[in-house]
């Protein structure tokens, strides 16, 4: 039994359980456009019973409010113990995992790392982040698109994090989900390499609002391209006027310098 | 698909709030620039409910259109997305006043 979130073992599996719903229901889709501007969407299942003594109890809850609250509880955790933590998003095959391997056998002996590793099946990552003898706990969200801070919460139990100085997560290959899963990060960074279109930050506007820092990845490649690096920042910058940007390459290295010193300056600065 | 759990997410709220009672109702906001797609909250509606006292409730979402205030000059217009710009100077610098809701409004008991 976890404390803070008061799940039992069984609930860390995050196994969902999909029931045969063979059975029949109607869909009814209303669309008004009135003064408020509302578009209602009513799903009547043909078993629904209408109930006269019904009566209507206001919620008005935020449905992230229970992994926000955990969230704050894993920020919290890691304002205490002085841990900087990233959390990486990207499509799948930006690079995350080569600029993960890169900054760890760079910065290891100036910074005391962890890595978690999110996807939805098997452990090939994170014996990619093994291999440079930094700490690292996979997760592996089977289903799931996205990790939420239940999953880092316990994820981190596997760290000393009296003796950690920065907290790299790199979370499942998608762009939609995990903006909307609060980690308790200082910042989220995303990843978008220089093989995908120029224009993702406009298809995936949610993800390029919510980070603070994107890196531009495999500028090696910019020769043999089209990719119009100038209009990519552009985009990027639309959706987000604020976002820090560093081109760089996992492979070549280029570009690596700007982003550790950033990495080195927002972990000495706590 | 993290309508998934979203959807487990206002099963969970709904169940806490119902504390036995059977649900008969329920009215969600989602924000057109949540990320939330309704149709797929009401596909996994179904499944999520089954065996709790929300099966066979009747969804009802309401969407909230996005509104942005520019920073620059403070005019206030319906977002189209979170690229938009502002129609009064052209700028970026927008703050979303609506249209990221995520929230489970009110629901009916019996
Ligand atoms: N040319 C080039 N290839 C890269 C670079 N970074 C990653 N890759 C390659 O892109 C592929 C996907 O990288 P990976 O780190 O697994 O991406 P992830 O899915 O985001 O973790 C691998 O074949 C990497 O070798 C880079 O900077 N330049
Ligand atoms: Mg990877
Ligand atoms: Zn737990
Ligand atoms: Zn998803
Ligand atoms: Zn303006």
């Amino acid at each position: 039994m976890c404390t803070t979130c008061g799940c039992g073992p069984e609930e860390l599996n995050h196994d969902h359980h999909h029931h045969d719903h063979d059975h029949h229901h109607s869909h009814e889709h209303e669309h008004e456009h009135g003064n408020g501007h509302v578009h209602s969407h009513s799903h009547d299942h043909s078993h629904a019973a209408e109930n006269a003594t019904a009566r209507t109890v206001t919620v008005e809850t935020d449905i992230l409010a229970k992994n926000n609250r955990l969230a704050r509880e894993n920020r919290n955790l890691f304002f205490r113990k002085g841990i900087f933590v990233l959390n990486l998003v990207s499509s799948p095959g930006s690079g995350k995992t080569a600029i993960l391997e890169r900054t760890l056998l760079d910065l290891r002996e100036r910074l005391r790392f962890a890595v978690i590793e999110g996807d939805q099946q098997t452990d090939n990552d994170a014996v990619r982040i093994a291999a440079t003898g930094v700490p690292v706990k996979q997760v592996n969200t089977g289903a799931g698109c996205h990790l939420d801070a239940h999953m880092v919460s316990h994820a981190v139990e596997n760290f000393d994090l009296d003796a950690l100085d920065v907290l790299l997560i790199e979370n499942v290959g998608n762009l939609v989900c995990p903006a909307s899963f609060d980690l308790g990060e200082n910042h989220k960074v995303v990843v978008l390499s220089v093989t995908e279109g120029e224009d993702k930050p406009l298809k995936y506007p949610a993800m390029f609002h919510n980070a603070d820092v994107m890196l531009l990845n495999k500028v090696d490649l910019l020769p043999h391209l089209d990719f119009d690096a100038d209009k990519c920042r552009e985009m990027a910058r639309r959706v987000n006027p604020d976002i820090l940007i560093f081109d760089l390459s996992a492979k070549s290295g280029e570009g690596m310098d700007a982003w550790y010193r950033w990495i080195a300056s927002r972990t000495r600065e706590r | 698909m993290h309508e998934l759990s979203i959807t487990q997410g206002v099963v969970d709220i709904c169940q806490d709030t119902a504390a036995g009672r059977r649900v008969v109702s329920v009215t969600l906001l989602i924000g057109e620039l949540s990320g939330v797609v309704p149709e797929a909250v009401e596909f996994c509606f179904e499944a999520c409910t089954k065996d709790t006292p929300l099966e066979g409730a009747r969804l009802i979402i309401e969407q909230v259109p996005a509104r942005g205030r520019c920073k620059d000059c403070s005019a206030e217009f319906p977002l189209r997305a979170y690229y938009s710009s502002c129609p009064g100077c052209g700028g970026h610098h927008v703050t979303v006043i609506s249209g990221e809701e995520l929230r489970v409004k009110e629901m009916e008991v019996e």
